[in-house]
């Protein structure tokens, strides 16, 4: 009886999982996001854009709800990408009522559950964001944003000991990049006889690539605005 | 010889138009220091605009960027391709100012061969042009880094953006100083070159500016032909890679490396090529002048 009675929850529970809608598992990776109000986070950015030699930066990231985000150098100088307010994931879901929800099932190699969301307003920036949620730990893995001004976004988040919140201990953040140029009158370069890796036409409207590796946050322990400025 | 080198930097110093370098290297500087330190930010909107629509350039992006290594970088590609010229107004007068004053042959009666006199002449040109190197890093370097404060230090080169830590910024500026000081001692060993053929040293001077202008634009053509045949063997090409000390090395990932230089060995060649040029300037101008008739 014991044994029939097991299986019977067992049963129920997983029926319970696979009827869970896209509407839950957004519900439950935003209920994990609204835990956090506010996070100072310190960590090290990489720069991976071609036409950018930058070296590896000590960054403090500010993050102050509904959409606020700051990445600052303190030591030094470095090269923010447009848009980077994104790898805040919280910043999707601040009009959840503002899209349509499309469940595009479970990608086969990770077993990641793919919702698109459509925004309802035609004047929205945002054309499309595609997630890819590990529904097991309510969790974005994966999340690629088109926009209508920047081009498309891509997330790649790699979580550890601040799953709890729903922050990442890894951001991989991919952006277009324009093509850069100065006229030689200007910068009046040396030739110094380099090999280009590319032509200049090929520089054109390539990924760019900043990836934050985080060591620490302060969650909700307050972040002044002035930061933000 | 260093009585002369005494007697011929007294001459020098003497003369008021030498400190016209002096003035114009501080007013340049002072001028660009003043400029950037209330307009800087619209003079970065120029140079940014490439990269705008992709990154952040917000003020405080640029007030970052606005430090005192950028500031020297940029007054030092300004003032060392007009540096020539004032180089060129001391070294050109050394041999043309004394046979124009007619104390040439009385010079020559003093117990030293011609070739002492000659690089006593020139040693003397190569220290009034390290002085205004030295000038132009108190003003330039120190004066920024005083004014503007430190940090990394961002280059706009045509295709590529290099970027430095702070601390990794000083030895390249050394490095820079000291290659200028070659570069400026091939333009003054021109200078000094054409001084022996002339007999007013407004001549020289104007013709070393000439052949500079003439040169650097060659320089910057961007036409094959020049590019293969014509380039690699004027010393203005190798004038200019002085830059070569801020373009740096990147791992796989593109990442910068500390302490890294590009292409050094392209920095040496080049700085051969100038040395050539200084030892075949002052040879030829020894040469000439040992065979000459002082008739002034």
């Amino acid at each position: 009886m014991r044994k029939i009675l097991l299986l019977l929850a067992l049963l129920n529970t997983a029926c319970f999982a696979k009827a869970q809608t896209i509407e839950d598992i957004i519900k439950n990776v935003k209920a994990k996001l609204d835990k956090v109000s506010d996070y100072e986070a310190e960590g090290k950015m990489k720069t991976n854009v071609i036409f950018i030699k930058a070296p590896i930066a000590k960054v403090k990231v500010y993050y102050k709800k509904p959409n606020k985000l700051r990445i600052n150098n303190e030591s030094g100088i470095s090269f923010i990408p447009k848009g980077s307010v994104n790898i805040n994931l919280g910043n999707i879901f601040i009009n959840t009522s503002g899209f349509d929800m499309i469940d595009m099932g479970k990608e086969a190699k990770t077993n990641l559950r793919i919702i698109k969301l459509l925004p309802k307003d035609e004047n929205s920036d945002v054309v499309l964001s595609t997630l890819y949620i590990d529904e097991t730990q309510s969790l974005i893995r994966k999340a690629k944003t088109t926009t209508k001004e920047n081009g498309t976004y891509e997330l790649e988040m790699t979580y550890g000991k601040y799953a709890e919140y729903g922050l990442a201990d890894k951001v991989i953040f991919s952006f277009n990049t324009k093509d850069y140029k100065l006229p030689k009158g200007i910068t009046f370069d040396y030739d110094d006889g380099s090999k280009k890796e590319e032509s200049p036409d090929k520089l054109k409207n390539k990924k760019g690539k900043v990836e934050i590796v985080y060591a620490s946050y302060k969650i909700n322990k307050g972040v002044p605005d002035a930061v933000f400025k | 010889m260093w009585k002369l080198l005494q007697i011929e930097l007294f001459k020098i110093f003497k003369r008021p138009r030498t400190y016209i370098a002096f003035g114009a290297i501080a007013a340049v500087v002072l001028l660009f220091q003043i400029g950037m330190k209330f307009d800087g930010k619209t003079y970065l909107d120029l140079i940014l605009n490439n990269v705008s629509d992709s990154f952040e350039v917000d003020d405080t992006f640029k007030g970052k960027l606005l430090n005192g290594y950028f500031i020297c970088f940029a007054i030092l590609n300004i003032l060392l391709i007009q540096m020539p010229l004032l180089v060129a107004l001391v070294a050109g007068d050394a041999i043309a100012g004394e046979a124009n004053m007619g104390t040439l042959r009385l010079s020559l009666t003093k117990p030293i061969s011609r070739t002492q006199y000659m690089l006593v002449k020139f040693m003397a040109s190569i220290i009034y042009t390290l002085l205004l190197l030295i000038w132009l890093a108190i003003l330039a370097l120190f004066g920024s880094m005083l004014i503007f404060g430190t940090n990394s230090l961002v280059i706009f080169r045509s295709e590529i953006i290099e970027q430095m830590n702070s601390y990794d910024v000083l030895w390249r500026y050394v490095a820079a100083f000291g290659y200028a000081a070659v570069a400026l001692t091939t333009v003054s060993a021109l200078a000094f070159l054409l001084s022996v053929f002339a007999e007013n040293s407004i001549g020289p001077i104007i013709a070393t500016m000439s052949i500079v202008i003439v040169f650097t634009i060659l320089s910057e053509f961007n036409i094959p032909l020049y590019d293969k045949n014509v380039k690699p063997y004027l010393f203005t090409t190798h004038m200019v890679a002085w830059k070569g000390f801020f373009y740096v090395q990147t791992d796989a990932e593109n990442r910068t490396i500390d302490g890294s230089i590009q292409n050094l060995p392209a920095i040496l060649r080049s700085l051969g090529i100038l040395v050539i040029y200084i030892v075949g300037f002052v040879g030829s101008a020894i040469w000439i002048f040992r065979k000459k008739d002082i008739l002034t």
